[in-house]
């Protein structure tokens, strides 16, 4: 089966592990080599000093303050984060999220999956289809793009065009109208579902065809296959697939900077909580509590991930553990 | 398990695939069909898939008042108007905005490429104290959303007087801030074999030289893989730009499309559409040239774009 990121790092952390043991046993070579180490590192230490870990700790302390650039930050204790949940635009941001969250990947994973399906009977120019079907996912996230959207769903946009012109008359502009504008963001990532699928596809052509010969063999049929054979083997996959889109949901910003015009409307049907810490930490110089929205985002993310993380177990396959 | 499965149950499946046969009418039939309703099906889904990118191509070279009247491809009368017009429609001319962009694009990709590989060479191939400390923290920064770090960022930007210039965008590329690709580095680099750090040594080569001599051109995949990832990610990258960049001459590609119809009105979207083909025109560039390299990253690692 492919080997993710996520089986690489455990083994890379276990492999890092013993090499620190053997090299206690040689502390000659030690020194030498740890001085050299840090000097390759010394970018790499002052990037993450200056540039990650400073502000990551910076960030945790105005998010305990009241800062809007001019002067010095006041301490206001929790403030902030109780500020968040007495703000309906905060809640409206959150919901927003939450929705385009549980709505995009889900669905994104299951097309990918269907295509990627699809892909793997090895059809007459495939090396084509993958190529139309991946260069949305690498355009996508592009301000032009988004743009564009704004206008495929505008009143005379071509998703109206083409309802006229197979016989529904729709004059409708989705992206202005509350009800359905975050629908079009939806529908603009599950468009993008070319990387997920490339993922899958390469883990179903690894797939042994002799499992399948041997299931032939005993009668099961293709729906028989899939779900005895295929998915538990792509689990991993599946599951590397979520945390990445999943993470990379929480954290969408541009198609609803562009397709709103920057303002999360109508009435904050698309209000991305990136959006809204944005206009607040940069339009309104609410510092502060930007980084207190920060914080919870990230505490948001490490939940979900960490729920996936836990109830992986239950659900991803790994072949190595059964064998 | 399957395989040893089918091994010992030879006898019993004999008869299964005779009882098989005794109905071949519709598998054969479904077969066929299904084949041919698979090819149909992905063919659809890719002309859904790749029509708003060819409209979005057509309508850039449609009259104003002709695009929003058809969803045809094909239009009675093309222009280049939109072109020329676009291109100087903002108070600078948009080879301002791709020399901006592209100035940017070049800083990251020499910036990641010195400053990632560097530091995978110690993580991948040298011994030093709390090295699995690192390596997790190192991890940890991939992880970690950009928003916990934007506000102390811009702070820290704004007191060195760099808010309004493009080196908030590459300064921190060269202090491998971009922990992803330290790892697709690490993985590259462990890769080669250790023989070849023996046979230095013996040569009398040291770290800095092999490193130099050995390494960097020896992974010269995983350093194009990530200058081309650099560069799609870098050149698409919103968010950044538009807090960083606040003057109208150092606007960077996307920055300047978004203040397009803010700047020209409504009525000029043949323009805009003309300069946001421009605008991808690099990516898909770079798709053609590297296809392979990119749908080999992509399916590997979930590298996008």
């Amino acid at each position: 089966m492919a080997s993710t990121p996520l089986e690489a790092i455990k083994r890379y952390s276990r492999e890092a592990r013993s090499d620190e043991k053997r090299q206690q046993a040689r502390p000659v070579q030690k020194r030498k080599g740890r001085a050299t180490g840090y000097l390759f590192l010394l970018p790499w230490f002052v990037g993450m000093f200056v540039f990650t870990a400073g502000p990551v700790i910076a960030s945790l302390y105005l998010s305990f303050t009241n800062y809007n650039l001019i002067g010095a930050p006041s301490w206001i204790g929790w403030q902030n984060y109780l500020a968040m949940f007495q703000d309906p635009q905060w809640w409206d941001a959150v919901r927003v999220t939450l929705v385009y969250v549980l709505l995009s990947v889900p669905l994104k994973l299951a097309v990918a999956l269907l295509v990627a399906l699809l892909l793997k009977r090895g059809l007459i120019g495939l090396g084509l289809f993958r190529a139309i079907y991946y260069i949305p996912s690498l355009l996508g996230s592009s301000v032009a793009i988004a743009l564009l959207w704004r206008q495929i769903f505008d009143s005379d946009g071509l998703v109206n065009q083409v309802l006229n012109l197979i016989g529904i008359h729709a004059t409708t502009s989705w992206v202005s109208t509350p009800d359905t504008a975050l629908y079009t963001l939806v529908v603009l990532s599950v468009w993008q579902f070319g990387t997920p699928m490339l993922i899958f596809l390469a883990g179903l052509q690894q797939i042994p065809q002799e499992y399948y010969e041997a299931a032939a063999t005993d009668g099961a049929g293709p729906v028989r296959n899939f779900f005895s054979i295929t998915l538990p083997l792509i689990t991993p996959l599946v599951f590397f697939n979520l945390i990445l889109q999943m993470v990379g949901a929480f954290q969408a910003f541009t198609p609803s900077y562009i397709v709103s015009g920057g303002t999360g409307g109508p009435v904050y049907s698309t209000l991305f909580y990136t959006l809204y810490l944005y206009q607040e930490g940069f339009a309104n110089l609410k510092m502060g509590y930007a980084s207190a929205m920060a914080w919870v985002l990230l505490i948001a993310i490490a939940f979900f991930t960490a729920l996936a993380f836990l109830t992986s177990r239950y659900w991803v396959f790994y072949q190595d553990e059964r064998s | 398990m399957l395989t040893s499965l089918s091994r010992s149950d030879r006898a019993g499946a004999d008869t299964r695939f005779r009882r098989s046969q005794i109905r071949p009418g519709p598998r054969w039939f479904s077969k066929k069909a299904a084949r041919l309703l698979v090819y149909l099906f992905v063919l659809a889904g890719a002309f859904i898939m790749i029509y708003p990118l060819l409209w979005l191509i057509s309508a850039s070279f449609k009259p104003e008042d002709l695009i929003f009247s058809t969803s045809s491809l094909i239009s009675p009368q093309w222009t280049l108007g939109n072109y020329s017009d676009g291109w100087n429609a903002l108070d600078y001319p948009f080879s301002q905005f791709f020399a901006n962009s592209l100035l940017v694009c070049a800083g990251a990709i020499i910036g990641n490429i010195f400053s990632c590989s560097l530091a995978a060479y110690a993580f991948a191939r040298l011994q030093f104290k709390y090295k699995p400390f690192w390596f997790a923290l190192m991890l940890g920064g991939i992880l970690l959303p950009m928003h916990v770090l934007i506000v102390p960022q811009y702070i820290l930007f704004k007191e060195l007087g760099w808010i309004g210039t493009l080196l908030p965008l590459v300064a921190p590329k060269f202090f491998a801030t971009d922990a992803f690709f330290i790892f697709l580095m690490i993985q590259f680099i462990r890769g080669i074999p250790t023989e070849l750090d023996d046979a230095a040594r013996i040569d009398g080569c040291n770290h800095f030289s092999f490193y130099w001599r050995v390494i960097l051109p020896l992974s010269l995949p995983a350093l194009v893989t990530t200058a081309i990832f650099t560069f799609i990610w870098t050149w698409s990258d919103f968010f950044s730009q538009l807090i960083y960049l606040s003057d109208e001459s150092t606007y960077t590609i996307p920055v300047a499309l978004s203040q397009f119809i803010d700047s020209t009105g409504n009525s000029a979207y043949g323009q805009l559409f003309a300069m946001s083909v421009l605008s991808l025109l690099p990516i898909f560039g770079f798709f053609l040239i590297f296809q392979r390299l990119l749908i080999q990253g992509a399916s590997t690692t979930g590298l996008k774009g």
